[in-house]
């Protein structure tokens, strides 16, 4: 077991806004150890994005309201005053985001950014930090480093700044990395590249990442536990081999259901998820999967925990279907044989 | 699906190349060309669906909107139902704009944020002259169901929606004047994979629906799949694939293509960690300056001496696969004595060249390695 980083036990983000509470995070828990990888997947407005948010301090605002705790290496970061929290972002917890054109500034060299960010959070003259951004820029694959340290943002590639932004994240030896969907505006074969990058450098850093993502397939092969989220809710928690195999929640199957398959026949149609999420300031009540499932049943009105209802601990669930008829039915679905859901 | 596109060519593109200059200094003086597309020719049948894949910057985007004529060709011929195109002025192109259209990549970006939906898919109806106000609307209205919206929706603003509702709208817009060809420009890529299965299963049902035909760009083969009779595969402004869609999956003869296939993520961790995953090095080399020879041979792992030196012919493997490359992957002795140069072959490339190497002594090819266009089920 690795050294645990950080703990977050039921927490819930909910902003007020004109319109009236949004419930973007509702009772979320997990733990995170040195070394692992865990993906956070769900559909846009899940709360996925939040919940990482959140862990870096970035939705401290004046209409947002925390419950819960973030412990990270044993104090709680909702805690912490603004300047405090500062010493915790990007030194502790480093983070890149989706879209590599808007994070970064087009009109500062790729290489001054990298140093405002080594200088904000360490002591070190220009020259020291000029010639880590450089290191930083080779470790992450981008080729003569020492005259693209240089380059505008324009003139990199959307791999590049991705790659770019790694490098930024990483430039004060975080020990967790959260990437928030930082291969969705890349081509497949990019993609490949910048997955195999984090997986490497979570290794040469020794630190942990945590990975958003809405497609299942990008963590497959990377992340060691993976939660699903649900209309601000973690609706199910494996490690990764029993997500996939042993799938438990209906919304699970149908996301696994609607990934075109390479390695499978081509079926006749592709299966997928009726409706859109609800919405967030007016959930339905009980299982806020209900309106979409197709195996929705009378006992779906009430809400279920998240809990452990199968042989594996550790892994959990909310749908009160009874575990053999979900093992019988899903097949179809995850397939993506089953027509659409009704 | 495989059994649409019996009929005859609906388009037909031959040497089609677009470049565009770059000027610099006070005359505007042209420096240097970008090759977005270089010689590429091929036919989309009526009721086909032909899907276009490749990485950005591969000159995919550039030929389906040179295809509608939103662009005008550098060179080459562009046949919409045996009548060139290529040349046509604005106004004698005005006829044929209401058979060709174009879904977008971004819902956010393809739709006027300060128009209402019944304008945004009622315009095309009111610029071609088409029925009076209250026929407009009636039609409106019947295609935004026939998209899965609702009619009630017609006064409402495009920020009022979600991303795929979005793009039913622009599907609506372009469905709206009841074209014959729609270019599909990335259609789902900006979406969640649940909303991405949504819409290829409308646009699959439009199809049937209208009699559609389909040019597909994309830059994810899992995707294309779903959709497509052939799959065509560019790289740096070069067709270096054309094939049927299920032989592209199961048989891929260019380096590119089999690169292409491995790089999609596979949503099972046991086969994900066996299967050789093949990682393109570095990101696609300039159009300004491409390559010699074969443009993908910095980046391919069976480059040799020829393949920098000479520009492979586009070889017809027979059953109508094309492919373009020096050690083709998944031959057999037999196809390969039989290969010839393809008419589609680009004029540059030298038409004698062809492949001699069997994959079989020349490189070890799937089998055990566990490729994901063999299945495993």
């Amino acid at each position: 077991m690795g050294e645990r980083l950080l703990e977050v036990n039921d927490l819930s983000v909910h902003f007020a806004t004109e319109d009236g509470v949004v419930h973007a995070v509702d009772g979320v828990s997990f733990e995170l150890e040195r070394g692992k990888v865990l993906g956070i997947v769900g559909e846009s407005g899940s709360g996925k994005s939040v919940t990482a948010m959140t862990v870096m301090g970035l939705t401290r605002d004046i209409n947002a309201r925390f419950g819960g705790e973030v412990n990270y290496q044993g104090r709680n970061l909702l805690e912490l005053s603004d300047a405090e929290m500062q010493n915790y972002r990007g030194n502790e917890i480093g983070m890149i985001f989706q879209d590599p054109m808007t994070s970064l500034n087009p009109v500062y060299r790729i290489g001054e950014q990298i140093v405002e960010a080594i200088q904000t959070h360490e002591k070190m003259d220009k020259r020291g930090a000029q010639r880590r951004a450089v290191e930083l820029l080779r470790q992450v694959g981008i080729p003569n480093p020492e005259q693209r340290v240089d380059d505008f943002p324009h003139q990199f590639s959307g791999g590049m700044r991705q790659r770019a932004m790694i490098a930024m994240a990483l430039s004060c030896n975080p020990s967790i990395l959260i990437a928030d969907e930082p291969t969705t505006a890349l081509d497949v074969t990019i993609q490949a590249q910048i997955i195999e990058l984090i997986s490497r450098l979570k290794d040469d850093f020794n630190s942990a990442v945590i990975m958003i993502t809405h497609d299942l397939g990008v963590v497959a092969d990377i992340a060691d536990e993976i939660l699903v989220m649900y209309a601000g809710r973690v609706v199910e928690r494996a490690a990764t081999r029993d997500l996939f195999y042993d799938p438990q929640m209906p919304y699970t199957w149908g996301l696994l259901g609607s990934i075109p398959r390479l390695d499978r026949p081509r079926p006749e149609r592709l299966h997928s998820i009726k409706g859109a999420p609800p919405s967030v300031i007016n959930m339905p009540p009980g299982c806020k999967f209900r309106p979409r499932c197709p195996h929705a049943f009378e006992k779906c009105v009430e809400e279920p925990e998240l809990e452990n209802r199968v042989e594996t601990p550790g892994h959990l669930d909310r749908c009160w279907l009874d575990v053999d008829v979900k093992r019988s039915v899903r097949g179809a679905t995850i397939a993506g044989e089953a027509p659409e859901a009704a | 699906m495989s059994t649409n596109g019996s009929g005859a060519p609906l388009i037909e593109v031959k040497h089609v190349k677009k470049y565009f200059p770059i000027r610099k200094g006070l005359l505007q003086r042209e420096v240097a060309r970008v090759h977005a597309v270089d010689d590429v020719s091929f036919a989309v049948r009526e009721g086909e669906t032909l899907g276009l894949v490749g990485e950005s910057g591969c000159g995919k985007s550039t030929l389906g909107r040179t295809i509608v004529r939103l662009l005008e060709p550098t060179d080459g011929q562009i046949l919409f139902e045996g009548q060139p195109i290529e040349k046509l002025g604005a106004r004698r192109l005005r006829p044929l704009r209401r058979q060709m259209q174009m879904v977008f990549q971004d819902p956010y970006a393809s739709l006027n944020p300060r128009k209402r939906v019944g304008q945004i898919i009622g315009d095309p109806l009111k610029i071609h002259g088409l029925g009076d106000k209250r026929e407009r609307k009636a039609q409106v209205e019947a295609l935004l169901e026939t998209v899965g919206l609702s009619p009630e929706h017609y006064n409402r603003f495009p920020h009022e929606f979600s991303g795929g509702q979005r793009q039913r709208i622009g599907i609506a817009r372009a469905l709206a004047l009841r074209p014959k060809l729609v270019v599909a420009d990335e259609p789902v890529s900006a979406l969640d994979v649940s909303i991405q299965s949504q819409m290829l299963n409308l646009l699959e049902d439009l199809q049937n629906e209208f009699k559609l035909t389909y040019i597909f760009i994309a830059h994810d083969l899992g995707v294309v799949r779903h959709v497509s009779d052939r799959i065509a595969v560019m790289y740096l402004g070069k067709l270096v694939e054309l094939s049927p869609a299920e032989e592209l999956y199961q048989r891929p003869i260019m380096p590119y293509t089999e690169a292409l296939l491995s790089a999609v993520p596979v949503p099972d961790p046991d086969l994900a960690a066996k299967r050789e995953r093949i990682v393109l090095e570095g990101d696609v080399p300039s159009p300004i300056n491409p390559p010699s020879g074969c443009r993908f041979h910095p980046r391919c792992r069976y480059a040799t001496q020829v393949c920098s030196e000479v520009e492979p012919p586009l070889a017809d493997y027979g059953n109508g696969h094309l492919a373009a490359c020096h050690h083709p992957l998944n031959v057999d002795a037999a196809t390969l004595a039989a290969v010839h140069a393809a008419p589609e072959s680009p004029a540059e490339a030298d038409e004698s060249a062809l492949p001699h190497d069997s994959s079989g002594e020349s490189h070890p090819v799937s089998g055990e390695t566990g490729h994901p266009g063999q299945s495993l089920d």
